[in-house]
């Protein structure tokens, strides 16, 4: 006891400081590293931005062998495959989340929060040869002509059903970024939650609220922060997703109206032609400069989202 | 149950277990007499290396690390030089070869099949030509039952469905050899689309290596696709018949690709670059390829990888016919063995006699 509180003296002065230059490099570094990432990404894309200059963005054309490079086409896969995947996850999970925090009796939530919970681990490529193997042909022979029927005679909107039934295409990928995220939302939203005061919830049904009216204008209006968080995380993460889309989307360089058509998106694009650029190449320099493109989607995914967080926040 | 209750025996076991483990696991590290030699590239080679390399350790202690990357990595690394030898579905030109200092020799001949799953349809009854295959993945052609493929193959019946036209998503020889048929056989495609390691697809969707568009074809309704012939067997895919320059359909088997190679002229091909696309024998399978390697010349590294290859050509003609690839004629692998020893390749056996 004597010992180590005269070792602790000794060390009086040394260990905050330690501790306290370390935190600083700690954070100093985190930020380093993103500002060499940015850095990178840009100054090994500069060759692509100089070649093909604001036509990267908008055309579509990919051909190695003629040494055309373009973002367009996984530009609008990307957006289009994680959008899907979370309107399609966001009422999945809030669903699951009111369900398990206010519906079903704690015995038997604790177990299926805990299987939500080992979802959000599984490896994504797991994922993604579930999705080829099952989801795939059961797409093509059943959800895709049901769509096609019910929407193929609607104008305009048949534009987003038209094309063969493959199974494979962005819907698909869609859906799997779908299941990907929803325990993630699923998990922020529970927090959210469990947060609310019970004695607001309890308050109101006191005052003969229904379940929906406390559902309505207690619980959502005290969770929103929380959605919208879990929405931004989800979204993140589908827009980086790489290996389960690669198996769903059809890697096809073509942007086309329709859900049901192959198309690619940027991580999936990156992954797939790594291996075969040559370092230096305008191939090369095209994927960082896609990478640079990604980072650049992701950060107003998070800037928008932040200002319509800010906006809700203000209403209330 | 002292044991278990005591932790520190406790962690020590399962320090101990993993290490044992590992130890188990991972390889040898005594064993230094064995050489490694490193190689990158086509897919549709590597099934045939990967056993060729599994037997030859116990012969000639050397041991092969291949990844199949697909033809373009093949290149692209081994003229960066950070494998040993780069494997290749095509034939390199001259001038490349020369400028980046390198030796090619051919390893294998191999056919690409075209194949379809189409509901209801026997094996290997369907009916293409060249001139179709190419409307199909020009997106001219999209329903199987197309008045066009409808009259030649007037004993099946053909469902209205959508044609899914699956092509390689990574640069690969597999896709050069295809549309290098494809440009042969039509001038609408050859003029549109050309023929590369990978082209601007028009319509279809892709998959990364053979077993993958194997698997898309398998697993898609509608699907059709080019693959290796030894993936289409292993995959149990439906292939199609083509119409060969003769004028007759035949059907992809080892007969059919031996014609096509037999049909070639090996001895006075420069480099080995011969063109076994669309060869004039009547019994001929029309989308035949050789698969090639690139070695560094005067190469020290290289001499491993034709102690490697040697032993391949006159102990491995078992294992190639056993997966399906088509051994090198004798008189080519005669030619090789010079080629090899006038690049300064040559394994030190063949100084020897």
């Amino acid at each position: 006891m004597l010992l180590k509180q005269a070792g602790y003296r000794k060390d009086k002065k040394i260990i905050p400081y330690l501790f306290t230059s370390l935190m600083w490099c700690g954070g100093a570094l985190i930020f380093l590293i993103f500002l060499g990432l940015i850095f990178e990404l840009f100054w090994q894309g500069k060759q692509a931005f100089s070649v093909f200059g604001f036509h990267f963005i908008t055309s579509t054309d990919w051909n190695p062998g003629e040494q055309q490079f373009s973002a367009g086409a996984a530009l609008v896969g990307t957006l289009v495959s994680s959008c899907i995947g979370v309107v399609l996850a966001l009422p999945l999970s809030f669903g699951c989340a009111y369900c398990l925090n206010e519906l079903m009796p704690q015995r038997f939530s604790k177990y299926i929060t805990a299987s939500i919970q080992l979802l959000a681990a599984i490896p994504s490529i797991i994922l993604g040869m579930w999705g080829f193997f099952i989801l795939v042909p059961l797409m093509s022979q059943y959800v895709q002509p049901f769509l096609k029927n019910i929407f193929g005679n609607v104008p305009y909107i048949e534009l987003l059903f038209s094309g063969g039934t493959y199974g494979i295409g962005i819907l698909t990928a869609g859906l799997i970024l779908a299941i990907m995220i929803t325990p993630f939302i699923t998990a922020i939203m529970q927090e959210s939650f469990a947060n609310t005061p019970v004695m607001l919830k309890e308050s109101a049904y006191s005052l003969g609220a229904t379940r929906w009216e406390v559902m309505h204008q207690v619980i959502v209006p005290w969770v929103q922060k929380g959605v919208v968080g879990g929405v931004v995380l989800g979204w993140g993460r589908a827009l980086g997703e790489t290996m389960a889309v690669t198996f769903v989307i059809g890697n096809a360089h073509h942007a086309s109206w329709s859900l049901f058509m192959p198309s690619n998106t940027i991580a999936s694009l990156i992954a797939l032609e790594f291996s075969e650029s040559a370092a230096g190449s305008l191939k090369m320099s095209s994927l960082m400069a896609l990478g640079a493109v990604l980072m650049v989607i992701s950060f107003v995914v998070l800037f928008c989202s932040q200002l319509l967080l800010k906006q809700v926040l203000k209403s209330r | 149950m002292s044991f278990f209750q005591n932790k520190n025996l406790r962690i020590v076991s399962v320090v101990g277990l993993s290490f044992a483990f590992f130890a188990a696991v991972l390889p040898n590290v005594k064993a230094q007499d064995v050489v490694t030699i490193t190689g990158v590239g086509s897919s549709f080679a590597a099934p045939l290396y990967q056993n060729w390399a599994a037997s030859a350790v116990k012969d000639i202690n050397i041991k092969v690390n291949y990844q199949p990357l697909g033809s373009s990595a093949g290149k692209n690394q081994i003229i960066a030089k950070t494998v040993n030898f780069g494997a290749l579905d095509m034939a390199t030109p001259i001038e490349q070869l020369t400028k980046e200092d390198l030796v090619q020799f051919p390893t294998a001949i191999g056919g690409v099949a075209v194949v379809v799953n189409v509901p209801g349809l026997k094996e290997g009854h369907l009916r293409l030509t060249g001139d179709i295959v190419a409307d199909i993945y020009a997106g001219k052609v999209t329903k199987w039952n197309d008045p066009r493929i409808v009259a030649i193959n007037k004993e099946i019946t053909l469902p209205a469905i959508d044609i899914a036209p699956v092509y390689r998503a990574d640069g690969s020889g597999t896709t050069q050899v295809f549309t290098s048929y494809l440009s042969k056989e039509s001038a609408n495609w050859k003029k549109a689309y050309g023929s590369n390691t990978s082209i601007a697809w028009a319509v279809g969707m892709g998959g990364r290596g053979n077993g993958a568009v194997a698997s898309m074809v398998k697993n898609i309704q509608g699907g059709i696709g080019y693959v290796e012939y030894a993936y289409a067997l292993q995959n149990h895919l439906n292939t199609a018949q083509l119409k060969n320059v003769a004028g007759d359909f035949v059907s992809i088997n080892e007969d059919s690709i031996k014609a096509a190679a037999k049909a070639a002229d090996w001895v006075h091909a420069k480099n080995y670059d011969v063109d076994l696309i669309d060869t004039k024998d009547a019994a001929s399978w029309p989308i035949v390829s050789t698969t090639y390697v690139l070695v560094p010349a005067q190469n020290k590294n290289s001499q491993e990888v034709t102690k490697f290859f040697r032993w391949g050509f006159e102990h491995g003609d078992a294992i190639a016919n056993q997966l399906h690839y088509i051994p090198l004629p004798v008189v080519v692998k005669e030619k090789i063995e010079k080629t090899w020893e006038y690049a300064g390749v040559a394994g030190k056996e063949a100084k020897a006699k």
